[in-house]
Protein backbone atom coordinates (compact mmCIF):
# COMPACT_ATOMS: atom_id res chain seq x y z
CA UNK A 1 0.00 0.00 0.00
CA UNK A 2 1.48 3.35 -0.36
CA UNK A 3 2.51 5.42 2.23
CA UNK A 4 -0.06 8.07 1.38
CA UNK A 5 -2.94 6.12 1.48
CA UNK A 6 -1.57 5.23 4.97
CA UNK A 7 -3.89 7.93 6.77
CA UNK A 8 -6.50 6.04 5.40
CA UNK A 9 -5.98 2.43 6.94
CA UNK A 10 -7.76 3.26 10.28
CA UNK A 11 -11.05 4.09 8.66
CA UNK A 12 -10.51 0.71 6.35
CA UNK A 13 -10.07 -1.00 9.63
CA UNK A 14 -13.38 0.36 10.54
CA UNK A 15 -15.54 -0.43 8.14
CA UNK A 16 -13.61 -3.86 8.28
CA UNK A 17 -15.03 -4.29 11.35
CA UNK A 18 -18.61 -3.23 11.14
CA UNK A 19 -18.34 -5.66 8.39
CA UNK A 20 -17.43 -8.18 9.90
CA UNK A 21 -18.78 -7.69 13.05
CA UNK A 22 -21.18 -10.18 14.77
CA UNK A 23 -24.07 -7.49 15.68
CA UNK A 24 -27.24 -8.44 13.54
CA UNK A 25 -27.57 -5.24 12.26
CA UNK A 26 -28.57 -4.31 9.34
CA UNK A 27 -27.26 -1.33 7.26
CA UNK A 28 -30.21 0.70 5.64
CA UNK A 29 -28.40 3.40 3.89
CA UNK A 30 -31.22 3.77 1.29
CA UNK A 31 -32.79 6.58 3.60
CA UNK A 32 -30.18 9.00 2.85
CA UNK A 33 -28.98 7.72 -0.61
CA UNK A 34 -29.51 9.70 -3.85
CA UNK A 35 -30.21 6.71 -5.83
CA UNK A 36 -33.81 6.20 -3.71
CA UNK A 37 -36.64 9.33 -4.13
CA UNK A 38 -36.99 9.02 -0.35
CA UNK A 39 -33.40 8.64 0.34
CA UNK A 40 -33.11 11.65 -2.44
CA UNK A 41 -36.01 13.72 -0.37
CA UNK A 42 -34.09 13.64 2.94
CA UNK A 43 -30.68 13.88 1.70
CA UNK A 44 -31.87 17.43 0.41
CA UNK A 45 -33.80 18.35 3.95
CA UNK A 46 -30.44 17.62 5.89
CA UNK A 47 -28.31 19.44 3.41
CA UNK A 48 -30.51 22.80 3.40
CA UNK A 49 -29.37 22.66 7.01
CA UNK A 50 -26.05 24.11 5.67
CA UNK A 51 -27.28 27.74 5.66
CA UNK A 52 -28.35 28.14 8.67
CA UNK A 53 -25.20 26.38 10.33
CA UNK A 54 -23.11 28.93 8.07
CA UNK A 55 -25.40 31.95 8.49
CA UNK A 56 -25.53 31.92 12.50
CA UNK A 57 -21.48 30.55 13.02
CA UNK A 58 -20.49 33.83 10.50
CA UNK A 59 -22.65 36.11 12.48
CA UNK A 60 -21.43 34.90 15.48
CA UNK A 61 -17.70 34.68 15.11
CA UNK A 62 -18.28 38.47 13.77
CA UNK A 63 -19.72 39.71 16.57
CA UNK A 64 -17.53 37.38 19.28
CA UNK A 65 -14.42 39.23 16.88
CA UNK A 66 -15.71 42.33 17.75
CA UNK A 67 -16.59 41.94 20.97
CA UNK A 68 -13.32 40.53 22.26
CA UNK A 69 -11.58 43.26 20.41
CA UNK A 70 -13.70 45.59 22.75
CA UNK A 71 -12.56 43.72 25.92
CA UNK A 72 -9.46 42.78 25.20
CA UNK A 73 -8.20 46.08 24.86
CA UNK A 74 -8.69 47.80 27.99
CA UNK A 75 -6.59 44.37 29.19
CA UNK A 76 -3.41 46.48 28.10
CA UNK A 77 -4.53 49.94 29.42
CA UNK A 78 -2.58 51.20 32.22
CA UNK A 79 -5.12 51.95 34.10
CA UNK A 80 -6.18 49.38 36.85
CA UNK A 81 -9.87 49.42 36.74
CA UNK A 82 -10.55 49.06 32.99
CA UNK A 83 -8.00 45.79 32.83
CA UNK A 84 -10.02 44.32 36.14
CA UNK A 85 -13.02 44.83 33.97
CA UNK A 86 -11.73 43.51 30.92
CA UNK A 87 -10.74 40.11 33.23
CA UNK A 88 -14.22 39.91 34.68
CA UNK A 89 -15.63 39.72 31.83
CA UNK A 90 -13.61 37.26 30.18
CA UNK A 91 -13.69 35.00 33.43
CA UNK A 92 -16.97 34.86 33.42
CA UNK A 93 -18.29 34.44 29.91
CA UNK A 94 -15.51 31.72 29.83
CA UNK A 95 -16.75 29.99 32.19
CA UNK A 96 -20.50 29.67 31.17
CA UNK A 97 -20.94 26.36 29.17
CA UNK A 98 -22.23 27.11 25.68
CA UNK A 99 -25.49 25.18 25.92
CA UNK A 100 -26.30 26.41 29.23
CA UNK A 101 -25.70 30.32 27.94
CA UNK A 102 -27.99 29.43 25.02
CA UNK A 103 -30.91 27.87 26.81
CA UNK A 104 -30.77 30.60 29.70
CA UNK A 105 -30.50 33.30 26.35
CA UNK A 106 -33.19 32.05 24.83
CA UNK A 107 -35.54 30.66 27.56
CA UNK A 108 -34.43 33.81 30.88
CA UNK A 109 -33.99 36.63 28.75
CA UNK A 110 -37.25 36.93 27.19
CA UNK A 111 -38.71 36.83 30.84
CA UNK A 112 -36.27 39.51 32.33
CA UNK A 113 -36.93 41.99 29.25
CA UNK A 114 -40.10 40.87 27.96
CA UNK A 115 -38.58 40.33 24.46
CA UNK A 116 -39.20 37.90 22.66
CA UNK A 117 -35.88 36.80 20.65
CA UNK A 118 -35.85 34.50 17.81
CA UNK A 119 -34.05 31.42 17.75
CA UNK A 120 -31.53 32.67 15.68
CA UNK A 121 -31.48 35.70 17.09
CA UNK A 122 -30.64 33.91 21.01
CA UNK A 123 -28.56 31.93 19.52
CA UNK A 124 -26.41 34.65 17.92
CA UNK A 125 -26.16 35.92 21.17
CA UNK A 126 -24.71 33.18 23.21
CA UNK A 127 -22.75 31.85 20.92
CA UNK A 128 -20.98 35.30 20.60
CA UNK A 129 -21.22 36.30 24.41
CA UNK A 130 -18.96 32.72 25.24
CA UNK A 131 -16.50 32.61 22.12
CA UNK A 132 -16.11 36.34 22.78
CA UNK A 133 -14.34 35.32 26.02
CA UNK A 134 -11.37 33.19 24.00
CA UNK A 135 -11.71 35.99 21.55
CA UNK A 136 -10.46 38.54 23.43
CA UNK A 137 -7.48 36.29 25.01
CA UNK A 138 -6.75 35.46 21.71
CA UNK A 139 -6.50 39.33 20.87
CA UNK A 140 -4.58 40.05 24.25
CA UNK A 141 -1.81 37.73 22.82
CA UNK A 142 -1.42 39.77 19.96
CA UNK A 143 -1.25 43.24 21.03
CA UNK A 144 1.34 41.74 23.93
CA UNK A 145 3.14 40.11 21.19
CA UNK A 146 3.97 43.60 19.41
CA UNK A 147 7.62 45.18 20.25
CA UNK A 148 7.08 48.03 22.56
CA UNK A 149 9.36 49.50 20.44
CA UNK A 150 6.45 50.14 17.83
CA UNK A 151 4.06 52.22 20.55
CA UNK A 152 6.81 54.08 21.45
CA UNK A 153 7.52 54.83 17.76
CA UNK A 154 3.73 55.97 17.03
CA UNK A 155 3.88 57.80 20.67
CA UNK A 156 6.96 60.02 19.54
CA UNK A 157 5.36 60.83 16.50
CA UNK A 158 2.45 62.19 18.29
CA UNK A 159 -0.16 59.57 16.65
CA UNK A 160 -3.44 59.75 19.27
CA UNK A 161 -4.56 56.12 20.65
CA UNK A 162 -6.99 55.42 17.86
CA UNK A 163 -4.63 55.79 14.60
CA UNK A 164 -2.08 54.22 17.07
CA UNK A 165 -3.80 51.04 17.18
CA UNK A 166 -5.39 51.28 13.27
CA UNK A 167 -2.10 51.83 11.40
CA UNK A 168 0.41 50.69 13.58
CA UNK A 169 -0.34 47.85 16.21
CA UNK A 170 -3.81 45.99 14.83
CA UNK A 171 -2.09 45.59 11.68
CA UNK A 172 0.43 43.84 13.06
CA UNK A 173 -1.40 41.64 15.67
CA UNK A 174 -4.37 40.85 13.26
CA UNK A 175 -1.32 38.68 11.18
CA UNK A 176 -0.47 36.97 14.11
CA UNK A 177 -4.06 35.75 15.19
CA UNK A 178 -5.35 34.83 12.66
CA UNK A 179 -4.52 30.91 12.93
CA UNK A 180 -5.72 30.72 16.25
CA UNK A 181 -8.42 33.03 15.09
CA UNK A 182 -9.53 30.52 12.26
CA UNK A 183 -9.90 27.85 15.41
CA UNK A 184 -12.05 29.95 16.75
CA UNK A 185 -14.60 29.66 13.50
CA UNK A 186 -13.96 26.07 12.89
CA UNK A 187 -15.44 25.63 16.83
CA UNK A 188 -18.27 28.11 16.30
CA UNK A 189 -19.27 26.14 12.98
CA UNK A 190 -19.53 23.23 15.65
CA UNK A 191 -20.82 24.43 18.49
CA UNK A 192 -23.62 26.14 16.12
CA UNK A 193 -25.14 22.31 16.48
CA UNK A 194 -25.83 22.77 20.48
CA UNK A 195 -28.80 25.28 18.60
CA UNK A 196 -30.51 22.23 17.84
CA UNK A 197 -31.52 22.19 21.47
CA UNK A 198 -33.95 25.44 21.18
CA UNK A 199 -34.97 24.60 17.41
CA UNK A 200 -33.09 26.05 15.53
CA UNK A 201 -33.41 24.25 12.19
CA UNK A 202 -29.95 23.81 11.44
CA UNK A 203 -27.74 20.44 10.26
CA UNK A 204 -28.21 18.78 13.74
CA UNK A 205 -31.75 19.74 13.88
CA UNK A 206 -32.75 17.95 11.08
CA UNK A 207 -30.98 15.08 11.43
CA UNK A 208 -32.41 14.73 14.73
CA UNK A 209 -35.97 15.29 13.47
CA UNK A 210 -34.99 12.92 10.64
CA UNK A 211 -34.29 10.25 12.82
CA UNK A 212 -37.54 10.48 14.62
CA UNK A 213 -39.09 9.79 11.67
CA UNK A 214 -36.53 7.41 10.10
CA UNK A 215 -35.64 5.47 12.95
CA UNK A 216 -32.05 5.24 11.56
CA UNK A 217 -29.87 6.91 13.69
CA UNK A 218 -26.72 5.41 12.78
CA UNK A 219 -26.80 6.54 8.98
CA UNK A 220 -28.39 9.50 9.37
CA UNK A 221 -25.80 11.05 12.13
CA UNK A 222 -22.78 9.35 10.06
CA UNK A 223 -24.13 11.23 7.39
CA UNK A 224 -24.15 14.20 9.62
CA UNK A 225 -20.45 13.68 10.78
CA UNK A 226 -19.80 13.63 7.32
CA UNK A 227 -21.50 17.00 6.66
CA UNK A 228 -19.87 18.83 9.15
CA UNK A 229 -16.04 17.42 7.84
CA UNK A 230 -16.39 18.63 4.43
CA UNK A 231 -17.82 21.85 5.37
CA UNK A 232 -15.18 22.15 8.35
CA UNK A 233 -12.86 21.45 5.62
CA UNK A 234 -13.58 23.98 3.52
CA UNK A 235 -13.24 26.52 5.83
CA UNK A 236 -10.02 24.95 7.40
CA UNK A 237 -8.97 26.02 3.51
CA UNK A 238 -10.29 29.11 3.61
CA UNK A 239 -8.80 30.34 6.58
CA UNK A 240 -5.22 29.18 5.16
CA UNK A 241 -5.85 30.21 2.10
CA UNK A 242 -6.36 33.95 4.13
CA UNK A 243 -3.33 33.54 6.01
CA UNK A 244 -1.23 32.62 2.69
CA UNK A 245 -2.70 35.92 1.20
CA UNK A 246 -1.35 37.96 4.32
CA UNK A 247 1.91 36.47 4.50
CA UNK A 248 2.18 37.22 0.51
CA UNK A 249 1.69 40.68 1.28
CA UNK A 250 2.74 40.61 4.86
CA UNK A 251 4.44 43.85 3.84
CA UNK A 252 2.37 46.28 2.12
CA UNK A 253 -1.17 45.77 2.67
CA UNK A 254 -1.01 48.49 5.13
CA UNK A 255 -2.66 51.68 3.64
CA UNK A 256 -3.26 54.94 5.58
CA UNK B 1 24.01 76.94 31.70
CA UNK B 2 27.34 76.19 30.72
CA UNK B 3 28.42 79.01 29.48
CA UNK B 4 28.52 77.74 25.49
CA UNK B 5 29.72 80.57 23.00
CA UNK B 6 27.28 80.98 20.53
CA UNK B 7 25.28 84.39 20.64
CA UNK B 8 21.59 84.87 21.92
CA UNK B 9 19.16 84.40 19.84
CA UNK B 10 16.50 87.18 19.83
CA UNK B 11 14.11 84.41 21.41
CA UNK B 12 15.20 83.57 24.22
CA UNK B 13 12.96 80.94 24.99
CA UNK B 14 14.97 77.70 25.84
CA UNK B 15 13.85 74.88 23.54
CA UNK B 16 13.98 72.40 26.64
CA UNK B 17 14.06 73.32 30.25
CA UNK B 18 14.64 70.39 32.89
CA UNK B 19 14.07 71.59 36.94
CA UNK B 20 15.00 69.08 39.60
CA UNK B 21 13.65 66.39 37.51
CA UNK B 22 13.10 63.25 39.42
CA UNK B 23 12.38 59.73 38.46
CA UNK B 24 12.13 56.54 39.93
CA UNK B 25 10.93 52.57 38.87
CA UNK B 26 9.64 51.30 41.96
CA UNK B 27 12.70 51.57 44.55
CA UNK B 28 15.39 52.59 41.59
CA UNK B 29 15.60 56.33 41.46
CA UNK B 30 16.83 56.54 37.43
CA UNK B 31 16.90 60.46 37.64
CA UNK B 32 17.81 62.33 40.70
CA UNK B 33 17.86 66.12 40.66
CA UNK B 34 18.25 67.03 36.98
CA UNK B 35 18.71 70.36 35.51
CA UNK B 36 19.49 71.34 32.24
CA UNK B 37 18.15 74.11 29.55
CA UNK B 38 19.18 73.54 25.95
CA UNK B 39 19.39 76.68 23.62
CA UNK B 40 17.42 76.76 19.97
CA UNK B 41 20.19 75.14 17.91
CA UNK B 42 22.50 73.49 20.55
CA UNK B 43 23.67 70.27 20.32
CA UNK B 44 23.60 68.73 23.43
CA UNK B 45 25.63 65.11 23.78
CA UNK B 46 25.01 62.94 26.97
CA UNK B 47 27.51 60.21 27.84
CA UNK B 48 27.88 57.86 30.81
CA UNK B 49 27.92 54.35 31.73
CA UNK B 50 24.93 51.84 31.16
CA UNK B 51 22.01 52.46 33.95
CA UNK B 52 22.93 56.22 34.65
CA UNK B 53 19.82 57.73 33.44
CA UNK B 54 20.29 58.77 30.39
CA UNK B 55 18.30 57.32 28.35
CA UNK B 56 15.41 57.86 30.98
CA UNK B 57 16.29 61.36 30.74
CA UNK B 58 15.94 61.95 26.76
CA UNK B 59 13.03 59.49 27.37
CA UNK B 60 11.35 61.89 29.66
CA UNK B 61 11.54 64.76 27.30
CA UNK B 62 8.43 63.36 25.18
CA UNK B 63 7.15 61.86 27.97
CA UNK B 64 7.82 58.02 26.63
CA UNK B 65 8.37 58.23 30.52
CA UNK B 66 6.54 60.15 33.03
CA UNK B 67 8.96 61.84 35.34
CA UNK B 68 8.06 61.88 38.94
CA UNK B 69 9.27 65.42 39.82
CA UNK B 70 9.80 68.64 38.80
CA UNK B 71 9.41 70.30 35.66
CA UNK B 72 10.02 69.64 31.88
CA UNK B 73 9.27 72.48 29.50
CA UNK B 74 9.67 72.34 26.12
CA UNK B 75 8.92 75.17 23.84
CA UNK B 76 7.95 77.34 26.64
CA UNK B 77 5.18 74.37 27.18
CA UNK B 78 5.47 72.78 30.42
CA UNK B 79 4.80 69.13 30.40
CA UNK B 80 1.80 67.59 32.41
CA UNK B 81 -1.08 65.40 32.89
CA UNK B 82 -2.73 67.56 30.74
CA UNK B 83 -3.36 65.92 26.97
CA UNK B 84 -2.94 68.69 25.33
CA UNK B 85 0.39 69.53 25.95
CA UNK B 86 1.45 66.30 25.48
CA UNK B 87 0.35 66.15 22.13
CA UNK B 88 1.86 69.70 21.47
CA UNK B 89 5.31 68.28 22.79
CA UNK B 90 5.22 65.21 21.19
CA UNK B 91 4.62 66.77 17.36
CA UNK B 92 7.11 69.19 18.16
CA UNK B 93 9.90 66.42 19.39
CA UNK B 94 11.28 63.82 17.13
CA UNK B 95 12.66 60.91 18.24
CA UNK B 96 15.22 58.20 16.61
CA UNK B 97 15.53 55.07 18.51
CA UNK B 98 18.18 52.55 19.42
CA UNK B 99 16.39 50.00 17.32
CA UNK B 100 14.90 52.14 14.63
CA UNK B 101 11.62 51.15 15.17
CA UNK B 102 10.55 51.59 11.92
CA UNK B 103 6.44 50.38 11.28
CA UNK B 104 7.26 46.90 9.52
CA UNK B 105 4.31 46.28 7.72
CA UNK B 106 4.66 50.14 5.83
CA UNK B 107 6.62 50.99 3.06
CA UNK B 108 9.55 53.09 3.83
CA UNK B 109 7.46 56.00 2.38
CA UNK B 110 4.39 54.93 4.44
CA UNK B 111 6.41 54.93 7.26
CA UNK B 112 7.20 58.79 6.90
CA UNK B 113 3.95 59.91 5.39
CA UNK B 114 1.65 58.51 8.30
CA UNK B 115 2.60 61.03 11.14
CA UNK B 116 2.30 64.13 8.61
CA UNK B 117 -1.21 63.07 7.25
CA UNK B 118 -2.81 61.63 10.48
CA UNK B 119 -1.35 64.25 13.06
CA UNK B 120 -0.52 67.36 11.10
CA UNK B 121 -3.45 66.37 8.46
CA UNK B 122 -1.52 66.80 5.39
CA UNK B 123 -2.73 65.38 2.31
CA UNK B 124 -0.89 62.09 1.11
CA UNK B 125 0.57 64.05 -2.10
CA UNK B 126 1.82 66.85 0.48
CA UNK B 127 2.90 64.65 2.82
CA UNK B 128 4.88 61.96 -0.02
CA UNK B 129 6.21 65.18 -1.49
CA UNK B 130 7.92 66.01 1.83
CA UNK B 131 9.19 62.37 2.75
CA UNK B 132 10.56 62.05 -0.87
CA UNK B 133 12.71 65.25 -0.11
CA UNK B 134 14.05 63.78 3.20
CA UNK B 135 14.84 60.88 1.97
CA UNK B 136 17.08 62.13 -0.71
CA UNK B 137 18.76 64.55 2.60
CA UNK B 138 19.02 61.30 4.14
CA UNK B 139 20.92 59.87 0.92
CA UNK B 140 17.86 56.78 0.15
CA UNK B 141 15.62 58.43 -1.84
CA UNK B 142 16.02 54.73 -4.16
CA UNK B 143 14.29 52.87 -1.24
CA UNK B 144 11.15 54.85 -0.96
CA UNK B 145 9.24 51.68 -2.48
CA UNK B 146 10.82 49.14 -0.23
CA UNK B 147 9.92 47.82 3.46
CA UNK B 148 12.31 48.17 6.42
CA UNK B 149 13.52 44.84 6.25
CA UNK B 150 14.68 44.69 3.27
CA UNK B 151 17.18 48.01 4.10
CA UNK B 152 20.30 47.53 5.85
CA UNK B 153 20.79 48.93 9.53
CA UNK B 154 22.01 51.95 8.47
CA UNK B 155 19.86 52.68 5.94
CA UNK B 156 16.62 51.75 8.51
CA UNK B 157 18.24 54.32 10.77
CA UNK B 158 18.19 56.70 8.24
CA UNK B 159 14.59 56.01 7.14
CA UNK B 160 13.95 56.67 11.31
CA UNK B 161 15.30 59.61 10.87
CA UNK B 162 13.76 61.16 8.24
CA UNK B 163 10.65 59.81 9.71
CA UNK B 164 11.25 61.94 12.48
CA UNK B 165 12.11 64.90 10.62
CA UNK B 166 9.15 64.62 8.50
CA UNK B 167 7.13 66.27 11.41
CA UNK B 168 9.54 69.12 11.43
CA UNK B 169 10.26 69.25 14.91
CA UNK B 170 12.18 72.08 16.54
CA UNK B 171 14.01 69.45 18.74
CA UNK B 172 15.06 65.91 17.83
CA UNK B 173 16.30 63.23 20.36
CA UNK B 174 19.05 60.74 19.82
CA UNK B 175 18.70 57.59 22.04
CA UNK B 176 21.87 55.86 21.30
CA UNK B 177 21.68 55.82 17.33
CA UNK B 178 24.26 53.97 16.66
CA UNK B 179 24.49 51.61 19.30
CA UNK B 180 22.85 48.41 17.18
CA UNK B 181 24.70 49.26 14.01
CA UNK B 182 27.31 47.02 12.59
CA UNK B 183 30.76 49.55 12.89
CA UNK B 184 30.44 49.85 8.94
CA UNK B 185 27.03 51.50 9.18
CA UNK B 186 28.27 53.72 11.98
CA UNK B 187 29.23 56.23 10.01
CA UNK B 188 26.56 57.09 7.28
CA UNK B 189 24.29 57.68 10.44
CA UNK B 190 26.71 59.76 11.90
CA UNK B 191 27.53 62.01 8.53
CA UNK B 192 23.93 62.34 8.06
CA UNK B 193 23.36 63.68 11.92
CA UNK B 194 26.52 66.42 11.18
CA UNK B 195 24.84 67.67 8.59
CA UNK B 196 21.42 67.98 10.38
CA UNK B 197 23.85 69.62 13.51
CA UNK B 198 25.33 71.44 10.85
CA UNK B 199 21.71 72.79 9.48
CA UNK B 200 20.71 74.38 12.94
CA UNK B 201 18.74 71.50 14.65
CA UNK B 202 19.00 71.37 17.98
CA UNK B 203 19.67 68.01 18.90
CA UNK B 204 20.33 65.96 22.54
CA UNK B 205 21.53 62.88 21.64
CA UNK B 206 22.74 59.99 24.24
CA UNK B 207 25.70 58.57 22.26
CA UNK B 208 29.05 57.19 22.78
CA UNK B 209 30.81 58.09 19.80
CA UNK B 210 33.16 60.58 21.16
CA UNK B 211 34.77 61.76 17.94
CA UNK B 212 31.19 62.48 16.86
CA UNK B 213 30.49 64.56 19.99
CA UNK B 214 34.07 66.08 20.11
CA UNK B 215 32.77 67.45 16.39
CA UNK B 216 29.41 68.70 16.69
CA UNK B 217 28.47 69.12 20.57
CA UNK B 218 28.04 72.35 21.71
CA UNK B 219 27.63 70.90 25.46
CA UNK B 220 28.58 67.70 26.83
CA UNK B 221 26.94 66.49 29.74
CA UNK B 222 28.51 63.09 32.06
CA UNK B 223 25.75 61.26 33.76
CA UNK B 224 26.79 58.26 36.41
CA UNK B 225 24.43 57.03 39.01
CA UNK B 226 20.77 58.90 38.13
CA UNK B 227 22.60 62.17 38.24
CA UNK B 228 24.36 64.93 35.87
CA UNK B 229 27.94 64.83 36.94
CA UNK B 230 29.75 67.26 34.65
CA UNK B 231 27.92 69.48 32.06
CA UNK B 232 30.42 71.55 30.17
CA UNK B 233 31.20 73.72 26.96
CA UNK B 234 32.46 70.47 24.71
CA UNK B 235 36.16 71.80 24.63
CA UNK B 236 36.56 72.64 27.85
CA UNK B 237 35.02 68.69 28.86
CA UNK B 238 37.54 66.68 26.72
CA UNK B 239 40.71 69.23 27.63
CA UNK B 240 40.16 69.32 31.08
CA UNK B 241 36.88 67.27 32.43
CA UNK B 242 37.07 67.93 36.47
CA UNK B 243 35.14 65.32 37.73
CA UNK B 244 37.70 62.31 38.54
CA UNK B 245 34.64 60.21 37.57
CA UNK B 246 34.06 61.71 34.22
CA UNK B 247 37.78 61.61 33.78
CA UNK B 248 37.84 57.94 34.18
CA UNK B 249 34.78 57.30 31.98
CA UNK B 250 36.73 59.30 29.18
CA UNK B 251 39.97 57.35 29.56
CA UNK B 252 37.92 54.19 29.52
CA UNK B 253 36.48 55.15 26.13
CA UNK B 254 38.89 57.07 24.65
CA UNK B 255 41.78 54.54 25.28
CA UNK B 256 41.01 52.35 22.00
Amino acid sequence: MPPRLKPLLPLLALLFLAGCSDSSYTWGWHVVSPFDSRGMNNLQFLMNGVYSTISVALVSITLSVMLGLIFALPALSSNRWLAIISRIYVELFRSVPMLVMILWVYYGVPLLTGLQLSVFFAGVIALALCDSAFEAEIFRAGLQSIDAGQREAADALGLNYVDKLRFIILPQAVRRVLPPLGNQFVYMLKASSLLSVIGYSELTRRANELVVVEYRPLEIYSLLMLEYLVLILLASWGVRALERRFARSDRGTARI
Amino acid sequence: MSGAALPARQDETPAVRLVSVEKTFGDYTALKDINLEVRRGEKVIICGPSGSGKSTLIRCINRLEKHDAGQIIVDGVEMNDDTRNLATIRSEVGMVFQHFNLFPHMSVLDNLALAPMRVRGLSRAEAEKTALALLERVRIPEQARKYPAQLSGGQQQRVAIARALCMKPHVLLFDEPTSALDPEMISEVLDVMEELARDGMTMICVTHEMGFARKVADTMVFMDQSRIVEMAPTEAFFDGAQSPRTQLFLDQILSH
